[in-house]
């Protein structure tokens, strides 16, 4: 009998998604991200240069969140799919095809992977989780993706954020969750210069449109020939 | 802006938690042997400290956890910080609602 012959309440958990997905190849074309009347404006509020920032949006990445003990023999078993959890505040961990896993709390986190995740990485969640106690949700629709990045990153992200940002404190490969312009969004520094967040999907045209406010000092003259 | 020290996630920003009020209220053993007046003063009733009070707060907008503080209701001095479940740790200044010193209404165990 196939996945799609079966009773829907007879499916493992999260395979109606997949099925769902493999009849509406079609819908992956019509999807909107959050942000998406903005890429013109990120693209014009870029800055290049040595006080250059850039603004993009980084759409329809796949994310699932993970509630579970990490020390539990469901949590051994779901950092076997995600090639680790991470055990303190600021850690990621990186795991096979592009999936890291941010810590949000002692047992809550967030699975983050390229979009095309989206198909099987629920799938396997769940399927590690069982019957162990804790959750695994696809929350890929939850929160979009922005990545600033540039020598300016940094100056745009201290006007907002009252995480302390600087290196000695904030590392390349750690991610922090915070506010960013009252927005409530994890932080991850990827590079030296790059950072990405991750915004509610209602809060991203917000975030949008305040940290493209925050590029704008560093598009003008350092030295404008009126002083 | 105070920095609060989360067990978890280390010093933030105070605005990243909310406040959960006095710590270390005992939950009555036999709630249902409660006449109001007891159950009342179990659910709002407070101590209203001047000095170093125990209270709870969430660390919302990061972990999400749970915690406990010792914090000096006039100076805003936070004494210190512990886990949900653990007893205070000694300070040289009195903390006017430890546990054991707690009035606990009639019919409440600690
Ligand atoms: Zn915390």
């Amino acid at each position: 009998m196939s996945l799609l012959e079966k009773p829907y309440f007879l499916m493992p958990k999260g395979s109606a998604e997949m099925a769902n997905s493999v009849n509406n190849t079609g819908v992956a074309a019509l999807r909107r991200s959050p942000a998406e009347h903005l890429w013109t404006d990120f693209t014009v509020g870029s800055v290049a240069g040595e006080r250059g920032v850039t603004l993009r949006e980084v759409p329809f990445q796949t994310m699932v969140g993970i509630r579970v003990d990490p020390v539990s023999e469901a949590g051994v078993r779901l950092a076997d799919v995600t090639g680790g959890l991470p055990v303190r505040c600021g850690e990621v961990t990186t795991g096979p095809a592009g999936v890291s896993v941010l810590w949000l709390g002692p047992d809550d986190f967030l699975a983050i992977a390229p979009g095309d995740a989206q198909d099987r990485l629920p799938g396997l969640l769940v399927a590690a989780l069982g019957d162990g106690a804790g959750q695994v949700v696809d929350l890929s629709s939850n929160r979009t993706t922005f990545e600033l990045s540039g020598p300016s990153a940094r100056a745009v992200l201290e006007k907002s954020c009252a995480a302390d940002l600087h290196p000695r404190s904030f590392a390349v490969g750690t991610a922090i969750t915070t506010e960013v312009g009252k927005v409530p969004t994890p932080l991850w520094k990827t590079g030296e210069e790059t950072f990405m967040l991750f915004p509610r999907a209602s809060l991203a045209d917000h975030l949008g449109r305040w940290l493209l406010d925050g590029l704008k000092e560093f598009a003008s003259d350092r030295n404008p020939s009126w002083l | 802006m105070l920095l609060f020290t989360c067990p978890n996630c280390g010093p933030r920003n105070e605005t990243e938690f909310h406040y959960g009020g006095q710590a270390h209220v005992p939950y009555p053993e036999h709630p249902d042997q409660l006449t109001d007046r007891e159950w009342a003063e179990y659910l709002f009733y407070r101590e209203n400290t001047k000095g170093i009070f125990a209270e709870r707060w969430v660390h919302s907008t990061g972990c999400r956890q749970w915690f406990n503080m010792l914090r000096d209701t006039v100076s805003y001095d936070v004494k210190a910080v512990y886990r949900m479940g653990e007893q205070p740790p000694a300070l040289a200044e009195p903390v006017s609602n430890q546990p054991t010193s707690i009035s606990a209404p009639e019919g409440a165990k600690s």
